[in-house]
């Protein structure tokens, strides 16, 4: 039994727009320890998917249409409002985006480290001042003592998601979801934060969900990778085979369009022709079929499910949502060599 | 700290300097003065009447004389104080002249007895005014879209439709007509300021209500209370730890222009409840051109109104840490 | 180029010709669209900021038709009676008796006030809401007291519109010392008891208002509007200043001058709209301010006179009725009803106005 089973997830949102299918039939697992990357574009539900987990989707305009979410065997959407907020922070941790917005600035740094022990450990102030200032050390903080008067104004993006990442994992969770940890950071700040996170992986036997929209992260993180597109998960496979063989149209062209400094020459940059879909009015069909090289008349029909990608030399259960893949796999072996 | 102080109190003085002398000019632009509505009299004694009280000076002679301190008077009898004993030293010691209309007493007496009874009005006021706005406001946010919002909501726009008099009367004819409770008139107990505080601090009420109601909504839409929520804080923690906080800041701001409304508003509300503060004085004074009156009231108020906002910048610094004080 | 790179059997997805077409083509699928647009489109969605505004319609027009309608004139007086209950109209829906009196009116109510007669002969509404304790009609008091309300709150705030905007608009577009220093004239202004100035200079005006009115035309009401532009242009001028100050560095007025945008396009085309939607909404929320001072002042005794009537002289007749024998309930309740309704009217009118005009909720319901 994984740590962490979701199966079947929808939830949609309802506005005055329309009613919105934000994640649709979405299902995984997690194992302890391991980094599952979740990839997609903004608004492919990736987001929605593990704020749901959580239990954080805001109820109207949010419904959770149906599914079930599993962790260390006990159905989270059973529970009442407080037990699930007794697991949140404390088993089940989730770090965000933008580390200056989600730090509240009229609070220091220490009152908010502190609160997650106040309230899952029943630590006073002045006891948690010694577990928050270890944890800002074990972050690669200098002066961590100092730090905790400070307010999330006066440090840095790199060093606030540093402070984030502290707080996620006071109580040594046995999950932890980050949402584009990096996504708001500098470049260069970006590779310290991840391999901060490995480590801290390492030493703690952490298992990861890391949602992104950015391959690189995931190439260099993850052990399986998911890949979502409009609310539906689109292919799975180990990070490895998902590079080497991609199996999906989508994933094909988000490969493709990375661009590349060696390699061939010129070229113009590559990109996935058409628009990313308007949740509202998705077609009935394939999500994906009006960007799609290889799209037929079933396609469109009705929504293609995820079926097994055999694959032999894959290391690990490969699926994907595409009637089509065993073309796409011709022409990608064929191609092989170019890669 | 204290660079912030000393800019304060030299925009206090020329925000003060100016305020003097357009009053002053002002005043004596009008035709007639104060002593017109007397009986009359003969010519030699309202000779010494303009002349005891510097009438007969030039204008800019009166103005510094009335500044102060010094006595410009090297001839002819000098200005007494009120009480016929202290000559007349000026406003930048302090004082501020005899009445011109209240023959007995000095401007100084005058403001002395009634500026107790305003202020205790004016804190009452803002009593109500916070007490019922800050509980309206957060009521509304947490119930937002609840029937108990739009209820509150619609009290609260109603508040600032309707001038404070007109509040008074229908407090009036409630209050003291219908469910006699409480005393309409007069001033001798606090239960004499109960009905005027609260017509006094309605409107303000209203507007606090709303702030908060927006304060409020804003904080609880920012990504720091999904994060909250994410660490396992109960709701009620995530309330008035963290949205309470941020959502009663533009409260803050607000004191400044609302003491001021406030006492603008006593203007009226003292009329009618025939409560004797000083705002009674001055639309009085400025009627009978009780010059000293009318300046030193007005100069109260411009005192009052700027201590008061530099306290509330000084205190929105101290509550959010992003704001430095060379900022505010 | 698409074709021939999928002959060799590799996926390519590159931007050929055909490519570009679609690409358009789906542009213009995809056609945003404009603030106005958006916002009234919320507008309307608001209940009730649209009722407000339909509401705040019928009022405005019963107020510039007031000369055509069949009510009772609000000055004819009739000394000897006591304040007159109301009589509802089922029980008297009309008399005659009309009597055409008026302070004096322009041109063109004149005109509507002879259509009236021609129409409506000698019959006139009977006392609905009541009548005062000079035998005057309140319905009528009303009527016509909103035109004299409305027309001082509409001037006065446009005066304080035209000066503070300019202001604001100036100070925040030259920038630096220049921005400094109008601000810190500002902040001064802020800080006085403008109460206490404003009493002053209106008693000074009244001093000398036979000249001002022989002289040079002006009557007090042209001083009243004046006055109290001059008091309220601080906040117009602060918020359309704060506008400015932040659009001027916007990214997309770089953006213009980059594609070579001259200044009066940029002027026009980006920041006028901007500053203009938050304009209009501090427009409506001052109206009530004014109109609520006019009632203060006229309190005081300072405000619009008799024969004139307006709101606020109405509350304050109301107020002073009230005593303990006889409860002249309707003086206080129907004025304080109608001027209640209209500012609350306004106050949600400039409330769904700013939502539906805020950028930063456009598309994000």
């Amino acid at each position: 039994m994984a740590l962490l089973e979701v199966r079947d997830l929808s939830v949609r949102f309802d506005t005055h727009h329309g009613s919105i299918r934000a994640v649709e039939g979405v299902s995984f697992e997690l194992e302890e320890g391991e980094t599952l990357g979740i990839v997609g574009e903004s608004g492919s539900g990736k987001s929605v998917t593990n704020l749901a987990i959580l239990g954080l989707v805001p109820q109207p305009p949010g419904v959770i249409e149906a599914g079930s979410v599993r962790y260390a065997g006990r159905e989270l959407f059973e529970l009442s409002p407080r037990e699930l907020a007794a697991l949140r922070g404390d088993e089940l941790s989730m770090i965000f985006q933008d580390p200056m917005t989600s730090l509240n600035p009229l609070l220091t740094v220490g009152e908010q480290l502190a609160e997650v022990l106040e309230v899952h450990r029943g630590m006073g102030r002045r006891a948690a001042r010694r577990p928050c200032a270890a944890a800002l050390g074990d972050v690669g903080i200098p002066e961590p003592e100092s730090r905790l008067d400070q307010y999330p104004h006066e440090l840095s993006g790199g060093m606030r998601q540093r402070v984030m990442i502290a707080m996620a994992l006071l109580c040594d969770p046995k999950v932890l979801i980050a949402d584009e940890p990096t996504t708001a950071l500098d470049v260069t700040i970006q590779a310290q934060i991840l391999e901060l996170l490995g480590d801290l992986q390492r030493k703690h036997g952490t298992a990861i969900v890391l949602i992104t929209h950015d391959l690189g992260v995931v190439a260099g993180m993850s052990d399986r990778v998911q890949v979502m597109y409009a609310g539906r998960v689109v292919e799975t496979a180990a990070t490895g085979d998902l590079f080497a063989r991609p199996r999906h149209p989508y994933t094909a062209g988000l490969l493709a369009s990375v661009p590349r400094l060696s390699g061939e020459g010129s070229g113009s940059l590559r990109s996935i022709p058409g628009q990313p879909p308007d949740l509202a009015d998705l077609p009935q069909g394939c999500a994906f079929a009006p960007r799609c090289e290889l799209v037929t008349e079933s396609c469109r029909g009705a929504a293609p499910p995820l079926v097994d990608a055999e694959d032999p030399d894959a290391r690990g259960q490969r699926a994907v949502a595409c009637p089509e893949w065993r073309r796409l796999a011709e022409t990608t072996s064929t191609a092989g060599g170019e890669r | 700290m204290l660079p912030f102080l000393l800019r304060r109190l030299f925009w206090f003085v020329v925000t003060l300097w100016v305020v003097v002398t357009i009053s002053f000019f002002l005043m004596r632009q009008v035709r007639g003065g104060p002593f017109d509505g007397e009986r009359s009299l003969n010519e030699a004694i309202e000779r010494n009447i303009q002349a005891r009280y510097h009438l007969d000076w030039p204008q800019w002679k009166q103005y510094l004389q009335y500044v102060g301190p010094f006595n410009l008077d090297s001839d002819g009898p000098e200005l007494l104080g009120g009480d016929g004993t202290d000559p007349f030293t000026g406003v930048l010691v302090g004082d501020f002249g005899p009445s011109f209309k209240y023959r007995d007493f000095t401007v100084n007496d005058i403001i002395g007895q009634s500026l107790p009874v305003s202020v205790s009005l004016g804190l009452i006021a803002l009593m109500w005014a916070l007490s019922l706005g800050l509980t309206a406001g957060v009521a509304s946010a947490l119930w937002r879209g609840s029937k108990t919002d739009v209820l509150l909501r619609l009290l609260a726009t109603g508040g600032i439709a309707l001038p404070n008099f007109t509040v008074a009367g229908f407090l009036v004819i409630f209050f003291v007509f219908l469910v006699p409770l409480l005393p309409v008139a007069g001033y001798g107990s606090w239960r004499h300021l109960v009905l005027p505080g609260f017509a006094l601090g309605a409107p303000f009420a209203a507007y606090i209500a709303r702030l908060t109601r927006t304060g409020m909504l804003e904080v609880l839409s920012q990504d720091y209370i999904r994060t909250a929520h994410a660490k396992g804080l109960p709701p009620r923690l995530v309330i008035l730890r963290h949205a309470i906080k941020g959502g009663i800041l533009p409260v803050v701001s607000y004191l400044g222009p609302a003491t001021a409304g406030i006492l603008t508003g006593s203007l009226v509300i003292e009329r009618i409840f025939a409560i004797p503060g000083t705002g009674s004085h001055f639309v009085n004074s400025a009627l009978n051109r009780d010059y000293t009156l009318a300046m030193g009231v007005t100069i109260l108020y411009t005192v009052l109104v700027y201590t008061l906002n530099a306290l509330v910048d000084f205190a929105y610094t101290l509550l959010d840490p992003r704001i430095s004080m060379e900022e505010s | 180029m698409g074709r021939a790179s999928r002959a060799s059997g590799a996926m390519r997805w590159d931007l050929g010709g055909r490519e570009l077409e679609a690409l358009a083509a789906e542009a213009e699928r995809f056609r945003g669209e404009s603030l106005w647009q958006d916002a009234w489109r919320r507008l309307k969605a608001n209940r009730t900021a649209w009722w407000s505004l339909l509401f705040l319609a019928l009022f405005g027009g019963a107020a510039l038709l007031a000369p055509l309608l069949p009510i009772p004139s609000p000055v004819h007086l009739d000394l000897q009676l006591e304040p007159q209950p109301p009589v509802p109209p089922w029980e008297l829906f009309g008399e005659s008796g009309f009597e055409p009196e008026y302070w004096e009116l322009s041109f063109l109510d004149e005109v509507l006030v002879d259509l009236r007669v021609a129409i409506f002969g000698e019959w006139q509404t009977g006392p609905w809401l009541g009548t005062d304790g000079k035998g005057r009609d309140i319905l009528s008091r009303i009527v016509w007291g909103s035109r004299t309300s409305i027309l001082v709150a509409l001037a006065a705030a446009l005066c304080s519109l035209a000066i503070g905007v300019t202001y604001g608009a100036l100070a925040g577009y030259l920038g630096g010392r220049v921005d400094n220093l109008m601000m810190r004239v500002v902040d001064i202004l802020y800080s006085i008891p403008f109460i206490f100035l404003v009493i002053f200079l209106i008693t000074v005006v009244n001093e000398y208002r036979t000249e001002l009115e022989d002289g040079y035309g002006i009557d007090r009401e042209t001083v009243f509007y004046v006055v109290i532009g001059a008091v309220y242009w601080l906040t117009m001028a602060r918020v359309v200043r704060g506008q400015v100050l932040s659009l001027r560095n916007s990214e997309f007025i770089e953006a213009a001058r980059v594609l070579g945008a001259s200044t009066a396009r940029i002027l026009f085309t980006h920041l006028v709209p901007n500053v203009l939607s938050i304009v209009i909404v501090y427009l409506t929320l001052t109206i009530p301010a004014v109109m609520l001072f006019e009632a203060f002042l006229s309190f005081l005794g300072l405000g619009i006179e008799p024969p004139k009537v307006s709101w606020g002289l109405l509350a304050v007749d109301g107020s002073e009725m009230v005593n303990p024998v006889r409860i002249y309930w309707w003086l206080v309740v129907f004025p304080a009803g109608a001027m209640g309704a209209t500012l609350l009217a306004l106050n949600l009118l400039g409330d769904g106005l700013r939502d539906a005009l805020d950028p930063k909720l456009r598309g994000k319901d």
